[in-house]
């Protein structure tokens, strides 16, 4: 029979505690469906958390979970894959868990090229903790710690991946479902670390505070805001300011952390096969 | 444009939040809402199963059947 997105979800634990129109509920359907469509069974399925509005995922989900400490998912996700590597190891985690507390274990995870997914939901700022800023919040947005405008410019979560040397990165919209479901599928094909960065609603804090609050208002705003990555490279300055790209921005082929580490410590790697970077 | 199907739509209060965004965002204006912000399924001739409005759904309350 085939899969349902339901097959990797806990009724139990449900409705879940987020805001109405929050958008963590479409990644999470997006995420099942996604797993649904791959028929990966929910036992060979790790789904690792950590701290924020996403560290209360792993309790909806019927896969393994693993929940961690703030900011810390990556690196757990990376233990977990390396013991077993025949698990499918994804994280989920917001922009204060991925690359403002997590930072660090974001760049070393891609820069690794560990075998694993990264769902990186960005809503441009700490939703659970009362709508403070976080490393992602936009030049000059109005946040509960920055009620005159943050005075830092935000990360580009995947100009930061693709930086460091991740083999998939890719970014989407909440509105854009059915890409969201797509790209998440790709990415957990992609053999290396891949990033999934979804731009989504927190109409709670951030809507409020610069947008809407409205979900509706804010899911338009999102489709104003997106931009296919082709268009996207030939705006001006000021319009990318105005704008995000969306779409596959990284998509290589480096070899993964696990098969060089086998290579390596298997003794075969030949003098000439370098590490993909030239050196 | 997507032809019409002949559809069962089933909205679970229980789950429902009242957000706004299947009513909001349904290309085909299946859904309005009523006076409490709850969406009702007004016009499902129209409906083209597109599943925008499931995969958008926050809290897993629309199930979409198609009958023929
Ligand atoms: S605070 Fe923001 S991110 Fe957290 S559940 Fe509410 S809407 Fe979602
Ligand atoms: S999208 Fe879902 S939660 Fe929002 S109003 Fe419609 S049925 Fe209710
Ligand atoms: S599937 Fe949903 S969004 Fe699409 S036409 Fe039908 S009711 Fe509207």
């Amino acid at each position: 029979m085939a899969l349902s997105y339901k097959d990797y979800l806990e009724p139990s634990q449900l409705p879940h505690m987020w805001c109405p129109g929050c958008g963590d509920g479409i990644i999470l359907r997006a995420y099942t469906e996604a797993l649904a469509e791959l028929e990966l069974a929910p036992k060979d399925v790790v789904t690792v958390t950590g701290i924020g509005c996403w560290g209360k995922a792993d309790d909806y989900v019927s896969t393994q979970a693993f929940h961690g400490t703030h900011g810390r998912a990556l690196a757990f996700a990376t233990g977990i894959k390396t013991a077993n590597p025949d698990l499918t190891v994804v994280t989920l985690m917001g922009d204060g868990d991925a690359v403002t507390i997590g930072g660090n274990h974001f760049i070393h995870a891609a820069r690794r090229n560990i075998n694993l997914t990264a769902i990186v939901t960005n809503n441009y700022n700490y939703g659970m903790t009362g709508g403070q800023y976080s490393a992602t919040t936009p030049l000059k947005s109005k946040t509960t710690t920055s009620p005159n405008g943050v005075a830092e410019p935000g990360f580009d979560v995947c100009f930061l991946a693709e930086a460091a040397g991740a083999n998939f990165v890719a970014r989407t919209t909440v509105y854009h479902a059915v890409a969201l479901k797509n790209l998440i599928k790709e990415a957990i094909l992609h053999p290396g670390f891949s990033l999934v960065e979804v731009i989504s609603p927190c109409p709670t804090y951030f809507g409020r505070f610069n947008v809407h609050p409205s979900p509706v208002n804010m899911m338009n705003w999102l489709k104003d805001k997106a931009v296919p990555v082709q268009k996207y490279r030939e705006m001006s300055a000021e319009e990318q300011y105005e704008h995000f790209a969306v779409g596959k921005i990284v998509v290589k082929e480096r070899p993964d952390f696990y098969t060089t580490y086998q290579r390596i410590n298997g003794g075969q790697v030949a003098a000439e096969e370098g590490d993909g970077n030239g050196r | 444009m997507p032809e019409p199907k002949k559809m069962h739509i089933e909205i679970d209060k229980k789950s429902c939040k009242r957000c706004g965004i299947c009513q909001g965002l349904c290309p085909q204006q299946v859904y309005t809402l009523a006076k409490d912000g709850s969406p009702e399924v007004t016009n499902p001739e129209r409906c083209t199963n597109c599943h925008l409005c499931d995969l958008r759904c926050p809290d897993f309350a629309i199930t979409l059947e198609v009958l023929a």
